[in-house]
């Protein structure tokens, strides 16, 4: 059984490692396009933001299909979303800025899509690095979930920050939106639902601290 | 007069296998391939350089025909690479309407009968902040307008691109009002920058995802002004509301000339990255082409004019 469960979450990491592995092949074998950096920089941010929604998936799943499943790996998901994020920041740091801080600090300050996609991953770095056991003990259940509840505003964010940068191809950050609405609109009626204590409702579910 | 009679004895070991003649027509194209994965400073074979023409490395012929935006074939950067093959661009009819002496339909060869046909290696600045060098063929607009020989009112041109939903299969999706729209003013269009191009890297045609058969091109302007497959060539006495401006105007203006100074909303237009190249560079104003052309704005406000 361990062992089974051992097997399964390393297949799940192998996976979710292989958009970098891809990447990263095809940057070797000159499989990108004519703007490799462009590529590198929108993979990165977009399996960023396909993360933050799989992640954003775990607690639904688990409500509607009463499958405990997926919970075992939502902090690996959480951190593969950050993980992606960081690449994606540095992929602009690095690639596309060279480190060059007067034009990082002004497209942050004049541009409005890349401030929401920066608040994006600055709103993640507290959320990856309070996401060991001993920081939830530190924090305590509650006050853990509230702080992660910024989750949220990190995916939101990621969402407004796809759409103010397209020109006029608005259909894909349209649809991760419309995505992210479906996700954050279970919470909200899970939220009204439990502030009326509809009848008939069962009680909640045990270890109510996961959102 | 010697009448040779009969047809003429060719040993049958003379005459080259199939195979070995496709051999080498391929080894030429792998050959022509090889130069132009490594471009020296000299081009592809350009034999002479023109007046208007850069020596800067050319990006190389894979990247200018996989890398474009070509919005009726799809958004993705390699979209029209691999959804153009449908387009067909001959027989090809070119509408010329508006305020000019005979407004009527023309066959492109009849159209374009004559024309001078020149390289240009020019380079090309998308308004995305990319940019690359591209030796094309084509020949002069001015010498285009000179033949259509417009009346006084006609004070822009304006350019249609094919609408044919069947092969242009994005123009179903409200992505941008279509047909595509661009326009130039008169003066423009008579800068002898300005061409129209049917050929690409020495060769005719132009590959459909470049904008097959015909397109135009202006330099010292960003990518989005030239238009690509045009159908309809109309001269105008108004501003024509070109695409993009109906798109966002308070992103793309009409003039959209390169201009370093002046931001797009969204970012910034002060630097490019040349593909090929890791390091960003400094955009030029007007592309670099600001002896050419920066006498036609004179006291304009090009913050305004964008």
């Amino acid at each position: 059984m361990m062992l089974k469960r051992r097997v399964a979450k390393i297949s799940v990491f192998l996976a979710c490692l292989m958009p970098v592995v891809w990447l990263v092949t095809a940057a070797l074998t000159d499989d990108l396009s004519a703007n490799p950096i462009r590529d590198i920089t929108e993979e990165t941010g977009t399996w960023a933001l396909r993360f933050l929604l799989i992640t954003l998936c775990v607690t639904p799943l688990r409500r509607l299909t009463s499958w405990n499943g997926a919970i075992k790996y939502r902090r690996m998901l959480g951190l593969f979303a950050f993980f992606y994020g960081f690449l994606h920041f540095l992929t602009y740091v690095w690639l596309d800025q060279f480190f060059s801080l007067l034009d990082i600090v002004q497209d942050v300050y004049k541009r409005p899509f890349i401030t929401a996609g920066f608040s994006s991953f600055v709103v993640m770095i507290p959320l990856a690095i309070t996401s060991t056991k001993e920081w939830i003990a530190r924090l305590g259940g509650k006050q853990w979930q509230l702080l992660h509840r910024l989750t949220y505003v990190g995916a939101i964010a990621a969402v407004v920050h796809y759409l103010w940068l397209v020109k006029a191809d608005t259909r894909r950050p349209l649809a991760y939106g419309f995505l992210l609405s479906l996700l954050l609109g279970f919470r909200v009626l899970k939220f009204v639902r439990s502030q009326f204590h509809f009848p008939g409702r069962s009680a909640p579910l045990p270890h109510a601290g996961h959102v | 007069m010697w009448i040779k009679k009969g047809i003429p004895e060719i040993e049958s070991s003379e005459i080259t296998p199939e195979s070995t003649y496709v051999n080498r027509r391929r080894f030429i194209e792998i050959a022509a391939a090889m130069s132009i994965a490594a471009p020296s400073t000299t081009g592809w074979a350009q034999t002479k350089r023109g007046p208007y023409d850069t020596d800067e490395k050319q990006t190389p012929y894979k990247d200018v025909t996989t890398y474009n935006n070509f919005y009726e074939f799809g958004i993705d950067k390699d979209a029209a690479a691999r959804n153009a093959k449908n387009l067909r661009t001959q027989p090809w009819t070119i509408s010329i309407e508006g305020f000019v002496k005979k407004p009527q339909a023309y066959g492109l060869d009849e159209l374009i009968k004559g024309m001078t046909i020149e390289d240009r290696v020019y380079r090309m600045r998308c308004v995305e902040g990319w940019s690359m060098v591209i030796p094309w063929q084509g020949f002069q607009l001015s010498a285009l307008i000179k033949r259509l020989e417009p009346t006084s009112q006609g004070k822009y041109v304006e350019f249609q691109t094919l609408y044919a939903p069947d092969q242009l299969p994005e123009q179903r999706r409200p992505l941008l009002v279509w047909p595509y729209v661009e326009g130039l003013r008169l003066d423009e269009a008579m800068n002898p920058l300005a061409i129209l191009a049917v050929g690409l890297y020495g060769k005719q045609p132009l590959p459909n995802q470049n904008g097959a058969p015909i397109r135009l091109v202006t330099p010292w302007k960003y990518g989005f002004k030239g238009i690509k497959s045009i159908a309809k060539i109309r001269f105008v006495d108004k501003q024509p509301m070109t695409a993009w401006m109906r798109q966002a105007p308070d992103e793309y203006g009409f003039y959209a000339n390169v201009n370093p100074a002046v931001d797009h909303p969204r970012w910034s237009q002060a630097t490019e990255r040349r593909l090929g190249e890791f390091l960003k560079r400094k955009t030029l104003p007007f592309n670099g082409y600001a002896d050419q052309v920066a006498s036609m704005y004179a006291g304009m406000d090009l913050r305004k004019n964008f």
